[in-house]
This record gives structure tokens, C-alpha cells and sequence, in this order.
């Protein structure tokens, strides 16, 4: 069976991050580890080779990132989620904020974008809000611009509609096109993509909401720690901030300055400056 | 002597079971020494987009509340822990638990094998490893893992199984210590328990 040693992958990360600069040195390491054997795997190399190849070949990092990231995603992950979204959360920004602005964070193939602007469009309020959706993964972000999916995966995504109890028919949403299902650009219309890393990237803007479910997984709990604080930074006051229903920040340096307003969907609330 | 040689050194208890599983994981729990000392850390097919109930009906029974973790949650001793629906499960060094999204592994999230490996990269010949009964193939990987790092690994009697498939992948492709009956795997636990008294 392939393996691969701690000293090994941390050589790889520190290539990356020297010479490409992204930095993977804080990823949680039990991940990052499936991440690289999957990658030696697929390409047939060892980690001498992989090393080797990553030094040699500049052409190679895209490649190599893009099968690093875990992408996957689907549409109205978590119902019970969205449904809190739209009865309750979107209603408490609009009592202050006729029009406001959404950043989702880690956006991956574009799946969560497009069911918050489903569900906008759903509640009237599509044209009143702007979204910026980023991702470190230059190639996933085509795919979502793109909001071209296989067919195969529309029976979950029509399943979590379903349990959203969305005020259409999911079908509705796309026509079908060799074994794809193409949705609507224009439900994309508010929608900007960009590239941006969580780890190295500045702050760009201000938010009313912040999603970033599933992303932070893959950091270990310093750098967790430290993007929490850029997110801190990115939200107006008493803005949201949603993470994956399986993630805590109560160990973070900043908790304190959020409340918590969902425990079960891991929706918080900036409280302090 | 205890008449599996045990000794005080083990630092978790890892569980893998599938199709048929519950009945037996209900009565380990259900039977398991007061204040047993390990960690013990579940990872159970299940429905993958039902988030509630399962901890739940496992818990009935159960001398201890199982929990399923957070991301980077720490492993506490005497806790038992159970995958969370549509995550794998990992356990990693510095002795708390990650979970991810990544693509399923034999059709699975959460899958055993994932769990049974980093846990056995984790603990080494400090892990109990124990497979129960199930359809497919998954945490044979896994109880290999455990093996080749000085384990301690241990199938459901496959006689007993409601489906047999699971701990049968696993007597083929590695050395496995004891096959035992879910009586016998709570005796096990009983004398384990006993080291550490
Ligand atoms: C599992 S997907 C999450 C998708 C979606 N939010 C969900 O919950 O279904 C994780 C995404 O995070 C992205 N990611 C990982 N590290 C990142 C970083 N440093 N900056 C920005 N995005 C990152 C990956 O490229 C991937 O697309």
C-alpha cells in the first residue's frame, strides 16, 4: 500500500508555499495526507517523484491544487439549515438592511451559491442582494461560473429542495443538456466569483452574511483560529456568520465576540467589534 | 492472566460495523464496565442525510451518552464517540478528531476504513480494533492498518453475523487476533477494563 511519511508531506508543503505561495502548512494533517497519497496515485508517482515534478514542472500546481481541494458539495446541503436561513436569518438582516451583501467563502462548484439565489429568488428579494463567492481553486470556480452539473447528481439536490420545502418545482430551476443539468444564469445575476485564499488573502470587503461551511475543516485549529479573525474583520457589526453544522469555534481566540444564534446550524451573530 | 493476554497499555477502542451492526453495538453498550477507561470511537454506516436519531437510539442503552464530535474535537478517556451522518471521521495526532467531506470511500461517508487507519497511525500497538458485522468491504483496509501497526484486532464471529461480508474481508486480507461473539467482545471489554483497575 502507498505511503507517505510527516516529514514528507511536510516537504511538500513547503515547497508549495515557497514556490508558488499557498500555504498548506497549517492544513489538518490527516486530510492533507489522503489529499497527497490520492494524488501520487492517480498520477503514479512517489514522493520523491511527486517532489520532484512539483519543483520541475510550474505547470503542474494547478493540477496538483485542484485535486488537493476537496470540492465536494451538493445543493441544499443540510435542509433544516437553509430553511433557518430563509425564515429567519434573511429576515433579521432585512429589518436593518433593505439591500446587503453575501460572501461565500470556500464556495467550491458553485452548488451553495446557487441555492441561496434559488432561495432569494424564491422570497422576491433576488435583485437586493449582492454576492461575492470565492474559492483558493481556480478550476472549480470555471465549474461554478458554469452552474453545469451531471444529471446523476440532481435526485439529492431535488431531495434537499424537497426538505428545504422550496416554494417551486426543482426542476424548474434547469433544463436538460447531454446528461447535464444547465441552470439559469440569471439566477447568477448579483453573483461576482473570485479567487481569494482564506490563508493569505486580505480583507476585501464588508458583509451582512458570511458563509463558509466546510472549508475550515481542513485547517488545523490555529489556522482556524486566525481566519476566524479575518472573518471577524469582514463582517459589519452584528452581521452573520455561518460554518458547517459539524464545526465549533468556541475554542477560538474571538468566540467571545459572537453569539451564537443557531447552535444546531452553527449560525453566529458579531456582537463586538 | 486474563486469557487474552491484555496489559494496561491500550489507549482507544475503535468500532467498525455495518448492515447488522446495531443490535450488537447496542448490547456492548448497554454492557460496557462502569467508568471504562478508554476512549471508545465509533464509525457506523448510516443514512447519510439524517442527522439526528442515530446517536439517539444508540444512546438508549448505553452506560454512557454517545456523542458524535465536532471538527478538532479532543478525544476524552472514558467517552464514546460515534462518526457524525455525511463526514468522515479521523482521528489525528495531538489526540483529537477531524472530520471532512471529502469523496466517498467504498460508497461510504463516513467510512471505516478511514477511521480504523488514522486511528491506527494515531495509537499504534496502543488500538483495539474491533469489525462487526456488515455488506461490504469496508474497514477491512482499516483492521489491516491496525495490524500492521501492533494492534490488537478483533471480528464479530462471522457464524453470528447477520451479514458476513465485513469481518470475512478482513480475516482475508489480515492477521486477526480473535474472532469473537458480541458476548465475548463484552467479556473482552470486562477484562480490558480490569488492567486498568
Ligand atoms: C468541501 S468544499 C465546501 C463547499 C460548500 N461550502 C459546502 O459546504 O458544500 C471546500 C472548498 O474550500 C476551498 N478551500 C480550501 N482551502 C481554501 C483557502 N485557503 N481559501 C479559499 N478556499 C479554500 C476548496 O477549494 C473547496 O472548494
Amino acid at each position: 500500500m502507498l505511503d507517505i511519511d510527516i516529514a514528507d508531506l511536510k516537504r511538500i508543503s513547503e515547497l508549495i508555499f515557497q514556490k508558488y505561495n499557498y500555504d498548506f502548512r497549517n492544513y489538518a494533517m490527516s486530510s492533507f495526507k489522503r489529499r497527497v497519497l490520492r494524488i501520487m496515485e492517480l498520477k503514479k508517482l512517489t514522493a520523491e517523484a511527486l517532489l520532484k515534478k512539483l519543483t520541475d514542472t510550474p505547470t503542474f500546481v494547478n493540477e496538483f491544487l485542484d485535486e488537493l481541494t476537496v470540492n465536494v458539495t451538493e445543493m441544499f446541503r443540510d435542509p433544516s439549515f437553509w430553511r433557518i436561513m430563509r425564515e429567519e436569518i434573511i429576515p433579521a438582516i432585512m429589518l436593518n438592511h433593505k439591500q446587503f451583501k453575501i460572501w461565500h467563502a470556500g464556495c467550491s462548484s458553485g452548488e451553495e451559491v446557487l441555492s441561496m439565489c434559488i432561495m432569494l429568488k424564491e422570497m422576491g428579494i433576488l435583485h437586493d442582494v449582492t454576492i461575492i463567492a470565492t474559492d483558493l481553486d481556480v478550476n472549480i470556480l470555471e465549474k461554478a461560473k458554469n452552474i453545469t452539473y451531471p444529471i446523476k447528481n440532481m435526485e439529492l439536490n431535488e431531495k434537499n429542495y424537497i426538505r428545504f420545502q422550496g416554494t417551486s418545482s426543482f426542476k424548474n430551476y434547469y433544463k436538460e443538456e447531454n446528461g447535464n443539468a444547465v441552470f439559469d444564469k440569471n439566477l447568477l445575476m448579483n453573483v461576482s466569483f473570485r479567487r481569494h485564499d482564506l490563508v493569505l488573502g486580505d480583507i476585501f470587503n464588508k458583509f451582512d452574511l458570511i458563509l463558509c461551511r466546510n472549508v475550515m475543516i481542513y485547517f488545523n485549529q490555529s489556522l482556524q483560529n486566525e481566519v476566524l479573525k479575518k472573518f471577524h474583520e469582514s463582517l459589519f457589526k452584528y452581521g452573520y456568520l455561518a460554518i458547517g453544522s459539524k464545526e465549533s469555534l468556541i475554542w477560538c481566540d474571538y468566540a467571545n465576540r459572537f453569539i451564537v444564534v443557531n447552535n444546531e446550524e452553527k449560525i453566529y451573530k458579531k456582537i463586538k467589534d | 492472566m486474563s486469557k487474552y493476554n491484555l496489559n494496561n497499555s491500550y489507549k482507544a477502542v475503535v468500532i467498525g460495523g455495518s448492515a447488522g451492526s446495531f443490535q450488537g453495538m447496542v448490547k456492548i453498550l448497554s454492557q460496557l464496565p462502569k467508568g471504562f477507561p478508554l476512549p471508545i470511537i465509533m464509525c457506523l454506516h448510516r443514512l447519510k442525510h439524517v442527522r439526528n436519531g442515530f446517536v439517539e437510539a444508540l444512546s438508549i442503552k448505553s452506560v454512557v451518552q454517545v456523542m458524535e464530535p465536532h471538527d478538532k474535537e479532543s478525544i476524552k478517556k472514558g467517552a464514546v464517540y460515534l462518526a457524525p451522518a455525511n463526514y468522515h471521521m479521523s482521528v489525528e495526532l495531538g489526540n483529537h478528531f477531524a472530520l471532512s467531506t471529502e469523496e466517498m470511500v467504498n460508497n461510504s461517508r463516513p467510512a471505516i476504513d478511514i477511521t480504523l487507519g488514522t486511528s491506527a497511525f494515531v495509537y499504534k500497538d496502543k488500538l483495539v480494533g474491533i469489525l462487526l458485522s456488515g455488506a461490504n468491504r469496508d474497514g477491512a483496509l482499516g483492521m489491516k492498518q491496525i495490524h500492521d501497526r501492533g494492534g490488537l484486532t478483533i471480528v464479530q464471529d462471522p457464524a453470528e453475523c447477520m451479514i458476513d461480508t465485513m469481518p470475512r474481508a478482513a480475516l482475508a486480507v489480515t492477521k486477526i487476533d480473535h474472532v469473537l461473539k458480541v458476548d465475548q467482545i463484552v467479556e473482552f471489554l470486562k477484562e480490558l477494563d480490569k488492567q486498568y483497575r
